[in-house]
């Protein structure tokens, strides 16, 4: 961005890729499989890159309501300073916050997760699938909670993999009723409490009384969970855990 | 004089029972009230679309069908025949009988009939709710916060279900069969009693003044248990049927995800991130330096509180929430529940005009092992039929826990300190945030 700013350009589009996006190795992958995308509908867009920081998510679901602030103000301080309008990211978390808790703090843009940006590109032509490589693929979609149930959008992930022609299956419980994954709260970062079964174990059994050939994500940490639960079952030969955009590249064969 | 007896009798039955149940409700209020402030008068149209949707329209209720359905009954039947509770306490004062039906005409027939039908469902409906509870044993019901009292409470709202609707059916078949088998004016032929003229057969072989004595006896206990049932509410998780209606008002219209943004804490950040800020200085608000997040009732908002009033204990969130799914110790309902409790310690403290005492709702109602097992996914607050929002309770204590206590499991600390230093949950360097770039084949 800084790069792109300092030519007086702004792009249509921040992507913000979050901490999980930038380190993680899963989930750098589907950071590249969502930049590709981007190249390939030549949407003008920037990353903050070593600029962006935690949005402050996991500190405030943890009760940091001090650390999540202050990262919050000072995201908010760039991506004010380089006048930000519009802002898509492929973390919910991040989505969540940016979209529903920076506002209150100053921080005004247009907040969509790659899911819905995904749909609209596929709805505008600009990205176009063909070959039905999804063809007579079982997919089930895991909802992520901060997509889901906490902002309500079912719908977008669902509408991409229907134009993958992919067959969707839903698992029981799913969309308002879908299980958690077991990362949200900051869950990731700590132990789990004593119990009989870890969340993630019990979600993965779920998706696969769909027996799927691709369990979808649309969140770096689920995606994370799912994989991990996956692999626990011993199905990781079988099943593949895949976030949409990965899909959805996979289908542009780029 | 003698003649006034029964009167009299009515006006202190009703006014000391109306009057008990006038000062429990204010001592529920008053202990709402000591919750700190919430806003929750914005968007009014929404709010009474909320309500109408969720409470009245029971929308979230019918999710789970069969119940759903059941509970629409009884709700429906409540209404109805509490209609027919106006003509009965008219009745009680004036020491008339049916007074509404010389008025009412043809109509009175439909009502009297209607009330009938809804009385023989909800007879059937509460029997399938105690079957559901007590013999096919719902895991919901069973945990083990439902052990004792709330387990006692759910039983007795339907045995007196039971009873209040058997005298209501007894009382119209008697006086159906005074109607039927005297001339006596009082009698007015007068209503239709498509349900209790079944019962009829019972009173073949009695006489006229036993009759009349069914008669009497089953229109005072009904009128009397309906009293006590309404002074029960103030004990039960029955309280509901009440604050169902200003708790989906009140509720949080924000997307579910969203958390509050401290104010308190809003005001200290900015001075600290701002290098003209005179570190000396009055906080730039009035809001009172109060502790961060919530250790008791009190540092909670009233909403928060009357939530945990309006619980009906259903168990709806627990059966949805990861934690509890997976054998951990939280349950939402369980949260609800605690803060109930508590607060209505503080409550009976107040009553007799001494201090709370020293327990807190951490710890000694809901330990920390509880409180960090939830993942935040909001499956309490989707589940919840009248808009409960365990979550936010939960929320609040951790901070409590994290900001004045610094008393987060390790991992957390770790992470925190990562955010703080790296700008990442993880110990990365900054610099390396767009290494990614370099792995794929693209020059930007
Ligand atoms: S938000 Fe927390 S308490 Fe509620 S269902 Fe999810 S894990 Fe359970
Ligand atoms: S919080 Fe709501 S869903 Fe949970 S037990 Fe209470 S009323 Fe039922």
């Amino acid at each position: 961005m800084a790069e792109l700013a300092a030519q007086g350009k702004q792009p249509e589009v921040l992507f913000w890729v979050g901490c999980a996006g930038s380190f993680d190795d899963r989930a750098k992958k589907i950071t590249k499989a969502f930049v590709k995308l981007l190249l390939k509908a030549e949407i003008s867009f920037a990353v903050l890159g070593p600029e962006e920081s935690c949005t402050g998510d996991p500190a405030k679901r943890a009760g940091n309501e001090f650390l999540f602030q202050m990262q919050a103000m000072t995201n908010i301080e760039v991506l004010n300073g380089y006048e930000i309008k519009k802002v898509v990211t492929a973390c919910p978390h991040c989505f969540n916050t940016l979209k529903n808790e920076y506002p209150g703090l100053g921080g005004h843009y247009e907040v969509v997760h790659h899911t819905q940006f995904l749909k609209q590109l596929l709805d505008q032509g600009k990205l176009k699938v063909e070959g039905g490589q999804f063809k007579g693929k079982r997919i089930t979609f895991h909802d992520p909670c901060y997509l889901g149930r906490a902002n309500n959008e079912y719908q977008a992930p669902r509408d991409v993999l229907t134009k993958l022609e992919g067959e969707l299956i839903e698992m029981k419980s799913c969309k308002a009723k879908g299980l958690c994954c077991g990362a949200g709260g900051a869950q990731m970062f700590k132990d789990a409490e004593a119990g009989n079964k870890e969340i993630n174990i019990k979600r993965t059994e779920q998706a696969l009384e769909t027996k799927p050939d691709i369990i979808a994500a649309g969140c770096p940490f689920c995606n994370t969970m799912m994989t991990d639960g996956v692999k626990n079952k011993e199905k990781e030969g079988a099943i593949a855990v895949m976030d949409i955009a990965e899909l959805v590249q996979q289908a542009e064969d780029l | 004089m003698g003649a006034y007896v029964s009167n009299i009798l009515f006006g202190i039955l009703f006014f000391s029972l109306v009057g008990l149940f006038t000062r429990n409700i204010r001592r529920v209020i008053r202990n709402i009230k000591l919750g700190t402030a919430a806003n929750r008068y914005d968007q009014p149209k929404k709010r009474w679309l909320h309500m109408a949707r969720i409470a009245l329209g029971q929308s979230k209720m019918v999710r789970k069908p069969l119940s759903g359905l059941l509970h629409v009954i009884v709700y429906v039947g409540f209404v109805v025949i509490n209609i027919e509770l106006l003509e009965i306490i008219v009745d009680g004062f004036l020491g008339t009988h049916r007074v509404f039906a010389p008025f009412l005409g043809g109509f009175y027939n439909v009502l009297i009939a209607t009330f009938e039908v809804f009385a023989a469902l909800v007879l059937v409906s509460v029997i399938l709710f105690w079957t559901r509870r007590n013999v096919m044993r719902i895991k919901r019901f069973w945990r083990a916060e439902m052990k004792g009292w709330p387990k006692w409470d759910a039983d007795i709202i339907l045995y007196a279900e039971v009873v209040l609707m058997g005298l209501f059916l007894t009382m119209n078949a008697s006086d159906y069969w005074l109607q039927i088998n005297t001339q006596d004016p009082h009698y007015l032929t007068a209503g239709s009693f498509p349900v209790s003229q079944w019962i009829l057969p019972l009173f073949d072989g009695l006489g006229v003044a036993q009759v009349v004595a069914v008669e009497r006896i089953s229109w005072w206990l009904h009128i009397t248990g309906i009293l006590l049932f309404l002074n029960y509410l103030y004990y039960s998780k029955h309280l509901h049927i009440i604050l169902a209606f200003p708790n989906t008002w009140f509720a949080k219209l924000a997307p579910q995800g969203q958390f509050t943004n401290m104010p308190e804490v809003t005001d200290e950040v900015k001075l600290m991130l701002d290098p003209n800020a005179d570190p000396y200085a009055a906080p730039a608000s009035d809001v009172a330096p109060s502790t961060f997040g919530a250790a008791d009732v009190a540092d909670l908002n009233w909403v928060q509180l009357m939530n945990a009033y309006s619980c009906t204990e259903c168990g709806r969130c627990t059966a949805e929430c990861p934690a509890s799914q997976t054998g951990k110790k939280l349950s939402p309902r369980k949260i609800m529940m605690d803060t109930r409790d508590r607060l209505s310690e503080v409550g009976a403290a107040l009553n007799k005009g001494k201090q709370p005492n020293a327990n807190t709702l951490l710890d000694n109602y809901i330990s920390r092992e509880e409180l960090w097992a939830c993942t935040s996914c909001n499956a309490c607050v989707e589940a919840c039929p009248i808009a409960i929002d365990p979550l936010s309770i939960i929320s609040d204590m951790r901070r409590y826990l994290v900001m004045e206590q610094s008393a987060a499991p390790t991992g957390l600390n770790n992470m925190m300190s990562n955010v703080e230093n790296n700008g990442a949950p993880w110990p990365f360097n900054r610099q390396d945030r767009i290494a990614w770039r370099d792995e794929i084949n693209i020059s930007k």
